[in-house]
């Protein structure tokens, strides 16, 4: 039910305000990136800009260029790869269940909560021995080993949801674990991978550990390059404002245009589906 | 099979033949299943399991240079860290990070659930507003917010006219700062400014999540309540929350792993800070092993920050566990 008339319009205003403290950062990000140089001055940060002038955004691009290229080679191999694994373990786990196999889904689950630094070390060791330290190959290879458990954990609920009879009635007619897979549970698996896709997408273009730790220079993700201008004192502010903006736009554009399978993944990541 | 024969009743005996023959066929399939699980199985088991097990056994090590060392250390880097000023203010920063943090997500996702729940109009326009800040970087976040909570420029511009102003995350206060060790103990108030933005980015989890567990208690409920003479306040005080406990346990849970192993928002905000009041393990540990090279002392932080995390996230993936058996 709905908490009483007289007090709509308080109700309004409650959310109108919190609406504007999640909309100040996105405020001041566009305003300052889209000022031309002499307006450029902290202390008019908050004023809309006299002209619009886009120089700030080529000088973020021609310094991010590279580096978005380097996202987007790691992100949509890492994305796609562990989607499948996960597709294929979350149907094991779901549809084949057998003796011990809860237990070593609760052990594959740990696999997502622990801090990465726990694995960095050895990690980095293992990277060079086989010659994939500071290689987007070796970052995607990383990704996809420790996107294993999320993408495991969300096609398992995803799957948990197709009735067991679909599975018995189809083996009944002779179908064995991979033609059930690729011919019942794939077509059905539509929403599941635009969910998982959507989730690994977004986490490994956003993330920042492993990337600066595993990659130097010209190897680095964007987000590295865009700690690194912001680091650096001879950057300009409303260079970095738009940096942060192309470096946040893929990610956004995805929410923008397929939000709610985003907030799906998001409470499917809560371990109970 | 002939179907004319399926159709007729089966004897005790043809039955048993049938569920034999399923049964061998299951059998042959299950170990198809288990060989597609098992190379996800053996990178777990080494990626994870066997990682963090050589990660104690370098924390155990005297590897504290550029060239491995591996003769036994014993607890020697775990006393040292205990000693040092720098990860004994990480401790007590993490500390109150946390609880700031993962408090005000909880009222405020609480709060913004409820409002959403009005039947308000434009709904989906608030929903995406409080929301999006969760599919950026924590990196974008903290570019973002290290301008806005720049003592000398962002909200302060207006903070300043009423006397509000304050030196946000340079400001090396310790509240009430008791001596404790080699540090002053108590809320580092430069950590609030880190909370704001760590907030700014995560409620929409905790809205999400408190807005699912509103749509799906069912109106009777809160019919009941307001029949036995309940009034609204009191109907969401003493029905509705205590019903939402388990998706409070959920994001309590949530984001205590994220807070304890925070490392990104940070060293792209602020850093450590003046007097390391902004340092959290996760800083150190990157700084130490990989500016540093002692490598023995950041495995060490690694398998506390990981300790710390287990705390919260062992008893819960068994407890779920048993809830779905």
């Amino acid at each position: 039910m709905v908490i009483r008339t007289i007090t709509r319009p308080l109700l309004y205003l409650l959310l109108i305000a919190f609406s504007l403290f999640y909309l100040m950062p996105v405020y001041v990000m566009l305003v300052t990136s889209l000022k031309p140089l002499d307006q450029i001055t902290l202390a008019q940060m908050w004023q809309l800009p006299t002209s619009i002038d886009f120089s700030s955004y080529s000088v973020a691009f021609t310094k991010l260029a590279p580096n978005l290229m380097n996202s987007l080679y790691l992100v949509i191999p890492a994305t796609i790869i562990s989607a499948l694994l996960g597709a294929l373990n979350g149907y094991v786990l779901s549809k084949w269940q057998f003796k011990g196999s809860n237990t070593l889904f609760t052990a594959i689950l740990f696999g997502m909560f622990i801090p990465y630094q726990s694995i960095l070390i050895p990690l980095i060791q293992f990277l060079r021995e086989i010659g994939l330290y500071n290689s987007i190959a070796g970052l995607v290879f990383v990704h996809v080993v420790y996107g294993l458990p999320i993408t495991t954990l969300m096609f398992r609920n995803f799957y948990a949801s197709i009735p067991v009879s679909m599975i018995e009635s189809a083996k009944i007619d002779g179908a064995g674990f991979m033609r059930i897979f690729i011919h019942i549970m794939m077509p059905l698996s539509i929403t599941g991978f635009v969910v998982v896709g959507i989730w690994q997408f977004t986490n490994i273009w956003n993330e920042f550990l492993f990337a600066v730790t595993i990659t130097t220079s010209d190897q680095q993700p964007v987000m590295v390059a865009l700690q690194n201008l912001s680091g650096s004192q001879i950057v300009q502010w409303n260079v970095q404002m738009a940096g942060a903006l192309l470096a946040a736009l893929p990610t956004l554009l995805v929410y923008i245009l397929l939000g709610k399978f985003f907030v799906k993944g998001l409470l499917a990541g809560s371990v109970k589906g | 099979m002939d179907p004319v024969r399926s159709s007729v009743k089966h004897t005790p005996s043809e039955l048993k033949v049938a569920t034999k023959r399923t049964k061998k066929a299951l059998t042959k399939d299950h170990l198809m299943a288990i060989g597609f699980l098992t190379p996800s199985l053996i990178l777990i088991a080494v990626f994870v399991y066997g990682f963090i097990g050589w990660t104690g056994y370098v924390s155990l090590s005297n590897w504290n240079s550029l060239v491995p060392d591996f003769s036994f250390a014993g607890l020697q880097n775990y006393i040292y860290l205990f000693k040092d000023f720098r990860f004994q203010a990480d401790l007590r920063n993490t500390l109150f990070f946390t609880i700031l943090f993962i408090l005000t997500v909880i009222v405020i996702g609480i709060v913004l659930a409820i409002l959403l729940d009005q039947k308000i109009r434009q709904e989906s326009l608030f929903r995406n507003i409080f929301f999006f800040p969760m599919a950026l970087s924590f990196v974008v976040t903290g570019v973002v917010w290290q301008w806005l909570l720049n003592p000398s420029t962002g909200v302060n511009l207006f903070l300043s006219k009423i006397g509000l102003d304050s030196k946000w995350y340079t400001d090396t206060t310790i509240i009430p700062g008791v001596s404790w060790g080699k540090i002053e103990f108590g809320i580092p108030v430069a950590i609030i400014a880190i909370v704001i933005a760590a907030v700014w980015q995560m409620t929409g989890f905790s809205v999400a999540m408190y807005l699912a567990g509103l749509r799906g208690i069912p109106e009777e409920v809160r019919e009941a309540a307001r029949i036995d003479g309940a009034s609204e306040f009191q109907v969401y005080w003493k029905v509705i929350l205590p019903l939402l406990r388990p998706i409070t346990i959920s994001v309590v849970i949530i984001m205590a792993h994220i807070s304890l192993k925070i490392f990104d928002l940070i060293y792209a905000m602020t850093g450590s800070g003046a007097n390391y009041v902004t340092d959290v393990p996760g800083v150190y540990m990157y700084e130490t092993t990989f500016r540093g090279n002692y490598y023995a002392n950041g495995a060490a932080i690694a398998i506390i920050m990981l300790l710390s995390v287990a705390i919260f996230i062992v008893p819960y993936l068994i407890s779920s566990r048993k809830g779905e058996s």
